[in-house]
């Protein structure tokens, strides 16, 4: 076959599918976007607080794109590749810009500026925010021009369209996707010359979790078990402020904090008076007190574990697993600003969170780790506020994360660089949007000049094997006559994933919760579905995707208990200290013979020297 | 109002329609009761064991949801004959608002009537984002290119434009409107919205006349009756009442233009 024109496969259509193929189309690469729902209803659209960057107002107190690094790595433990955080943190102030052009509607001073708040991790003003729905703002925003790029017909969408595995040519090369159609479950092979995977957070492999019910993490495991690595799967976000619930537990987002909202419980533990009624004198706010310079503003590892172990100790409102967030004292102007999510906790609760004290617990959040990528580094030319060394990312460099399969990229959540141990709130839009937006050329650079060999040659026979394989997995499951119902599985999944891997995580109980997983491995292949219709069936999309999170749960399990010290995220009360030699290192997971192998790569700190990550901790 | 506390079970009827050629029907579920339940919630348990009350095995219920909290629009459905978001409304509040919930008298959920259903409560909003194409919804940059900041804005404006970019495209506002229909032109406050939007913002502005073009056309702005049944379902609250006024104004006055300027 001839040269035909390079293309390009953008699986996820979040922030970080979107920005990417905004870059790629507009360098007039065609792009193939997958989506499992109208890229419009992508799990970014929950994001809340804001966008982190360095600004004029802050630079002008003493903040820069170095500080902002620097609060990023400390933030992570230091378990970062530190080029890639210089990059995205220099980066970010244009990035707003562009937003601004675009027309997303931040918030504005009086002058007409843009508004900016305070977030977890920093003693700076750096947040970037539309009122308290700043994801719905920005993906629509990278969506409208999206759409734009569409009517130009650059950009072909396949919503409602699920990803089922990567194509790999016998040189190891990635050369597309099998993808199935949701509505009609026709099964189909695409090509591309580069493919990326924006495909998202894996939170519930954890059951509930902050996350949309599309983040199984299906996607990214099905990469690992065609041989992609996993890099610090381990490191799961756990955020200090959600809303408990039945089908999920809802983030109250940090902003409620940045804008003044503070976390208490009453002094007495088992105290049943309403929050009203206990005066000022009567109640504990632990997180002012432990951290006075970051108060209710430490990272989120730090301040979840407060709140659990207040809890642990007796001190949970009236005795149970709950603490107050109020924001009932601010005036009504900043009430205002937070409207959205306040809106969210009135309507799941029937409480007015103006009135009385929310009542909040810890829920899964965020996947600092996921697919693992490379870059290539490059000197940069320092700017004012930088240290002596300034790495970056090189512009353009065709393998600007992409996983260890050439040819196949890992953008946005899925991607496991960036933030480490733990994720700064604010931190992880940037990221998804950033990776888009500066590595998207790396894919049409990749597509046209560092593939191996042209997607359009690939031979039949190799794309017939892979469109065989998943024809097969659904007929295994459609024809199965199994006993085990798919959601109870899941929910047991979920809820041993909870106990033994979130907040606390002991040896032991970890050791139990893998036994628990392999148990599960097995009962599931006696799965069954209750839906074996070829039309809309989401039974059997659920189903398929429910053995996925069960590897990814034992990706995430081995490393955890391998890793034997404390760091950001992972906290192991048997080894509370973090142990530099030898945990200074990514976690790198491989899938051999149906099960994780683990090995260790080193993580330079060239710029930043790991410090002693105590937030300033008085007791 | 029923004691919630006795309650142990509650019933829901659900309109199943297997494909887009095959005739509806209804499916009554028993479940179990626990306070605060949203509907989605009901669906799952449906899907972990769908059998009806009369013992027949069926299927799981076919929907749609992604983000549990009332922000991706994807849920929408008819729930006791109103239309709104099935992850944020509670079972409590449809037994205390209709009475319903006992066998006799089960909470019905259907799919939206003003789309075209895929299957049981899953339909077809494709129309939706394809207006959005039409009325160019979006803010016509010069590239990605670093080239500075954005237009200032004052913070009212910012306000409105803030309100009018939360839509999302969930529907209601169709569902409810007496003019909107499965067969018929006319689009909806939805665009009329979105296009308060775009030509609010300075550089969104510059396809202003491109979008009040298609406003004018059948199916536009002037067969809006005006009937505010829009506002009254919109879960976002979008000031939809002020954008139909001025969106009828800004297309008059286009009209206008066109009428002495000779353009067609
Ligand atoms: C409630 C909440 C609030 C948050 N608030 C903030 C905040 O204020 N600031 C901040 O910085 N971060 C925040 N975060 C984190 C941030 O929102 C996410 O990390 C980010 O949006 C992820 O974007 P993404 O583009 O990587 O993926 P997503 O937005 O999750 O998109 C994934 C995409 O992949 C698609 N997909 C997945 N699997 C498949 C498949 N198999 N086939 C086809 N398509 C598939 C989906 O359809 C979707 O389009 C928040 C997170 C949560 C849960
Ligand atoms: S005002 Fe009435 S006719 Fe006009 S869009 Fe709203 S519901 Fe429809
Ligand atoms: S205007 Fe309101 S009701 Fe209509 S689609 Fe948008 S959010 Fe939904
Ligand atoms: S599931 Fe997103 S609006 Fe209901």
């Amino acid at each position: 076959m001839s040269q035909k024109q390079p293309r390009v496969i953008v699986v996820g259509g979040g922030l970080a599918g979107l920005s990417a193929t905004i870059k790629v189309a507009e360098a007039g690469v065609p792009v193939d976007l997958f989506s499992m729902v109208p890229v419009k209803r992508s799990h970014s659209v929950c994001a809340q607080g804001g966008i982190n960057a360095c600004n004029e107002v802050a630079r002008q107190q003493g903040y820069s794109e170095w500080i902002h690094m620097d609060e990023t790595l400390y933030g992570g433990d230091f378990l970062q590749h530190q080029p890639p955080v210089y990059e995205m943190t220099h980066w970010a102030p244009r990035i707003i810009d562009l937003l601004d052009r675009m027309g997303v509607p931040f918030n504005r001073t009086a002058e007409g500026q843009r508004d900016l708040r305070l977030f977890g991790g920093s003693l700076f003003k750096r947040t970037h925010f539309a009122g308290a729905s700043t994801g719905q703002q920005l993906l629509y925003g990278l969506d409208e021009q999206v759409r734009r790029h569409e009517a130009d017909g650059k950009v072909n969408k396949y919503e409602f369209w699920e990803f089922l595995w990567p194509i790999i040519d016998d040189n190891g090369e990635c050369k597309g996707i099998i993808a199935q159609d949701m509505r009609t479950m026709q099964i189909k092979p695409f090509l591309a010359d580069a493919v990326v995977m924006a495909t998202g957070g894996n939170g519930m492999v954890f059951g509930k979790s902050t996350m949309s019910v599309i983040c199984t993490g299906g996607a990214a495991a099905r990469c690992y078990q065609a041989g992609a690595w996993f890099g610090n799967p381990e490191f799961i976000q756990v955020h200090p402020t959600a809303i408990p619930g039945e089908d999920k537990c809802r983030l109250m987002s940090e902003s409620a904090r940045g804008e003044g909202g503070r976390v208490w419980v009453p002094r007495e533990k088992g105290d049943v008076r309403p929050p009203l009624d206990i005066p000022e004198e009567e109640r504990w706010y632990f997180l002012e007190e432990k951290y006075p310079a970051y108060g209710n503003l430490v990272p989120r590892d730090i301040a979840t574990r407060e709140i659990f172990f207040v809890c642990e100790d007796g001190y949970g409102i009236g005795g149970s697993r709950m603490v107050y967030l109020d924001v009932s004292h601010l005036p009504q102007g900043t009430k205002d600003k937070l409207k959205a999510i306040l809106e969210i906790y009135e309507k799941f609760t029937g409480d007015d969170p103006t009135e009385v004290p929310m009542k909040i617990f810890p829920a899964v959040h965020y996947s600092m780790g996921g697919l693992y990528t490379v870059f290539t580094e490059e000197e940069k030319e320092a700017v004012p506020g930088d240290g002596e060394k300034t790495i970056g990312m090189k512009d353009g460099a065709p393998n600007n994360m992409m996983t260890n399969i050439p040819g196949l990229f890992a953008f946005g959540e899925v991607n496991y660089q960036y933030h480490g141990g733990t994720r700064l709130g604010a931190n992880a839009l940037l990221n998804c949007i950033f990776d888009g937006l500066f590595c998207g050329p790396s894919l049409v650079n990749y597509a046209k000049e560092g593939r191996m060999s042209p997607a359009s040659e690939l031979s039949q026979d190799i794309i017939d094997k892979f469109v065989k394989q998943e024809q097969d997995k659904v007929d295994a499951l459609v024809n199965s006559k199994g006993k085990a119902n798919p959601y109870d599985i899941w929910r047991r999944l979920g809820d041993e994933m909870t106990a033994a891997a979130t907040v606390v995580r002991t040896e032991e109980r970890m050791q139990k919760a893998l036994e628990t997983v392999k148990a599960l491995r097995e009962e599931y292949k006696d799965v069954c579905l209750s839906d074996t219709g070829m039309w809309t069936n989401q039974n059997l999309s659920f189903t398929r995707a429910l053995n996925d999170m069960l590897i990814y749960a034992e990706a995430i399990l081995v490393p955890a208990i391998a890793r034997k010290e404390s760091r950001g995220s992972h906290y192991r009360p048997d080894y509370p200290e973090r142990i530099d030699d030898p945990f200074q290192k990514t976690s790198l997971v491989k899938y051999v013979n149906d099960q994780p192998e683990l090995s260790y790569e080193d993580v330079a700190t060239p710029m930043v020297p790991p410090r002693a990550r105590t937030y300033g901790k008085t007791s | 109002m029923i004691a919630s506390d006795a309650k142990k079970s509650f019933f829901v009827k659900v309109k199943r329609q297997d494909s887009p050629e095959k005739n509806p029907y209804y499916e009554v579920f028993e479940l179990p009761y626990k306070p605060n339940l949203n509907i989605i919630s009901c669906l799952q348990a449906i899907a972990s064991n769908p059998v009806t009350v009369d013992g027949k095995q069926s299927t799981p219920v076919v929907w749609d949801c992604s983000c549990l909290e009332e922000v991706c629009g994807a849920c929408t459905m008819v729930m006791g004959g109103q239309v709104g978001q099935s992850c944020s409304t509670l079972v409590d509040e449809l037994i205390e608002r209709d009475g319903t919930g006992t066998k006799d008298n089960p909470i019905t959920l259907e799919p939206m009537s003003k789309f075209p259903v895929v299957r049981d409560l899953f339909v077809d909003r494709s129309s939706m984002f394809a207006n959005l194409k039409d009325i160019k919804g979006w803010v016509p940059i010069d590239g990605t290119h670093d080239l500075g900041a954005g237009p200032k804005e004052d913070p009212e404006a910012q306000e409105l434009r803030y309100q009018l970019s939360r839509c999302m495209t969930c529907g209601c506002c169709l569902e409810a409107c007496p003019q909107f229909s499965l067969e018929g032109n006319f689009v909806g406050a939805q665009v009329f919205g979105q296009t308060l939007y775009f030509n609010t913002h300075e550089t969104g502005a510059s396809l202003k006349e491109d979008r009040l073009d298609v406003m004018q056309q059948a199916g536009g702005i002037s067969d809006c009756g005006n009937a505010q049944n829009c506002v009254e379902v919109c879960p976002k609250e979008l000031p939809l009442v002020e954008a139909i006024a001025k969106i009828g104004r800004q297309t008059t006055v286009h009209s206008i233009k066109k009428f002495f300027t000779g353009k067609k």
